[in-house]
């Protein structure tokens, strides 16, 4: 056991500024109003660092610095980009553990997890592109005799992202790495529950990038990413957040038409049928933590099991080992090595999460365990902190429905597999699910029958790279985490050749 | 909502789901968002000093799942996020529900 001490703290391992500007054409520029906001731990509730107000002004400097370097950057060999890739992931993998100390102390979560998960995926996630754009080739169709198509991949140029604050490092290292592979120039934009973190991240690679490539612009969303979004001089934004921001942005790029990428979250089932309980073997302790996954990250992940739908000819045994299994969870200092579930990433956040518990227990659903804010006491006391709770209800209930954002799940039954799957795919979203079984036949057909982007077999919570991630539904638009994302920060250049010296014959 | 009207203008709501800042009221100005046949205007909210209503929308199949609740659009201490107005003010619009009483039901119906 490790407890790390708070950034800013004697004998801490890794320390914030106390301001961060926007990073523009590779050095720090004040923002042109000069206004900046407080940044809060929600470890404590306390401010740590005060983060740029960005507004238009800086957007724009940022465009141009983007503009500026975009060509040349355009134009390095995918030698030379790979090169930078991975000298990006060698050097967060040797500050792998101030990387993860800053993330755990920005958003709230176990320092177990950006140790294990969040830091090794960014940092593999680099590489991975890297490797993925020194293979990829374009294509070359024969017509005819005398006619070839040749395809090439150009960049598109300078693109906007818009990035989350559940997991502010690796959600834009998801979005930097397939952008800057294929050649983009990038004007980011973190979030501003988490603005910071990500200035940590720079301060270790700044000097590998070229000026101007990568270029950040804090603020809020109306001030400062709603004039990135909107801008006609991006040529494609990405965004990670929810449904209404994404239509708004989609608006936005009809307006340049321009193409989006949006990840609009899920209510992801985890189904459990009965022949987990056949044996009281590792699987079933494995479908047990499966179970308990949504605890993870304090459920602020996208694809949160937040429905848990278990056969009933199982369901009391399933669910009792379920209860015990998250009522032993260790819940305290995001900065201990032991701990298991954080604190959610704002007050916000956590005063959303209250009101869905108001209002699953006005619906009727029966609290088996938590079921309210936990209070950790001394200097943890103001930070944002809820009991991981199971809801027992119904599939009708808005706590099936929506996606609560937090340590939260609701748990209903099912008769056998067409009730399953029903269940399952009765709601709005499809980004994430789980299927849970002995049988290799139904775990296919369920996997298959799902409408859902990744369904997760015997398994939950895992995102290496190179497995496709996006949503059906009003989940969103795009594939992440997979090669085919270079697709979405490319165009195609056909070149159409003849190599006939004869005239068509037309005119 | 009067210190948001006057600083910018008419306002709307459109309600957010999914995640991150899902779930979350988010307060534009009138007409900033296309509304079109997918959503549903629940409400047109009349405030006091405020000069119209504000219109409160929601898409129509989410609207399906809460329509058998009532919504009170609150105010807590908060970050925000989306391009929802309020945030840089250090607040964010929260929704508060209840569950119609069966009075309210068969007016609606």
């Amino acid at each position: 056991m490790t407890v790390y001490s708070a950034p800013g703290t004697d004998g801490a391992i890794v320390n914030y500024e106390s301001r961060y500007d926007h990073f523009i054409g590779g050095e720090y520029v004040p923002p042109a109003k000069g206004q900046y906001f407080a940044n809060p731990s929600p470890v404590t509730g306390e401010d740590f660092c005060e983060v740029a107000r960005g507004t238009a002004e800086d957007v724009e400097k940022a465009l141009d610095a983007a503009h500026g370097a975009a060509d040349a950057w355009g134009r390095t060999s995918t030698a030379e980009r790979a090169n930078i890739l991975n000298k990006i992931a060698d050097r967060m993998e040797a500050n792998l553990e101030k990387l993860a100390v800053a993330e755990a102390w920005e958003n709230g979560k176990p320092v177990r997890e950006t140790l294990a998960a969040d830091i090794p995926l960014a940092i593999d996630h680099f590489r991975y592109f890297a490797g993925a754009i020194r293979a990829q080739e374009g294509t070359a169709g024969e017509i005819d005799d005398d006619t070839v198509a040749y395809h090439f991949h150009e960049p598109l140029g300078v693109v906007a992202q818009i990035i989350p604050w559940n997991f502010p490092i690796l959600m834009a290292v998801w979005k930097l790495a397939p952008a800057l592979a294929a050649g983009n120039a990038v004007v980011l934009k973190p979030a501003e529950q988490t603005p910071a973190s990500i200035h940590y991240l720079v301060s270790l690679i700044a000097d590998l990038i070229p000026p101007g490539v990568l270029n950040i612009v804090n603020g809020f969303g109306v001030e400062a990413g709603k004039p990135l979004a909107s801008s006609n001089r991006v040529a494609k934004v990405a965004f990670t957040g929810e449904t209404t921001t994404g239509r708004l942005i989609m608006q936005y790029a009809s307006e340049n038409l321009i193409p989006v990428t949006l990840e609009l979250g899920g209510k992801s089932p985890n189904i459990f049928f009965e022949d987990v309980s056949r044996l009281d073997d590792d699987f079933y302790d494995k479908s047990l933590e499966g179970f308990s996954m949504f605890a993870l990250n304090q459920g602020e992940v996208c694809t949160c099991p937040s429905r848990a739908l278990i056969q009933q000819s199982i369901y009391s045994d399933f669910l009792g080992a379920g209860v015990k299994r998250v009522e032993n969870l260790k819940q305290g200092n995001p900065l201990d090595t032991d701990t298991q579930v954080g604190a959610q990433a704002s007050n916000d956040q956590l005063e959303k999460i209250l009101s869905y518990l108001d209002i699953g227990r006005q619906e009727g659903a029966k609290v088996l365990t938590g079921g309210a804010r936990a209070d950790l006491g001394g200097n943890l006391s103001g930070g944002y902190y809820v009991q991981p709770t199971i809801f027992q209800g119904n599939n009708t209930m808005r706590i099936f429905q929506e996606e609560i954002f937090g340590p939260v799940v609701s748990v209903t039954s099912f008769d056998d597999y067409a009730d399953a799957i029903k269940i399952a795919n009765d709601t709005l979203y499809g980004l994430g699910a789980g299927v849970w079984t002995r049988d290799i036949n139904t775990a296919y057909r369920a996997g298959r029958a799902i409408k859902a982007g990744r369904v997760w077999t015997n398994s939950y919570h895992l995102y290496p790279a190179h497995a496709a991630f996006g949503g059906y539904k009003q989940s969103g638009i795009g594939r992440e985490n997979h090669k085919m994302m270079l697709d979405h920060y490319q165009q195609t250049k056909n070149l159409l050749v003849s190599y006939s010296p004869k005239a068509m014959g037309f005119f | 909502m009067r210190q948001l009207r006057d600083q910018h203008g008419p306002l709307m709501f459109h309600q957010s789901g999914g995640c991150c800042d899902g779930s979350s009221p988010m307060c534009y100005l009138e007409g900033e968002f296309r509304t079109g046949k997918s959503d549903v205007l629940l409400e047109a909210l009349k405030i006091d000093g405020v000069p119209e209503p504000i219109t409160f929308w929601m898409s129509a199949s989410q609207f399906e799942l809460w329509k058998h609740t009532h919504l009170t659009v609150d105010v807590v201490r908060g970050r925000g996020s989306g391009f929802s107005l309020e945030a840089p003010e250090g607040v964010r619009f929260l929704i508060r529900s209840r569950l119609l009483t069966e009075q309210e039901l068969a007016e609606l119906s």
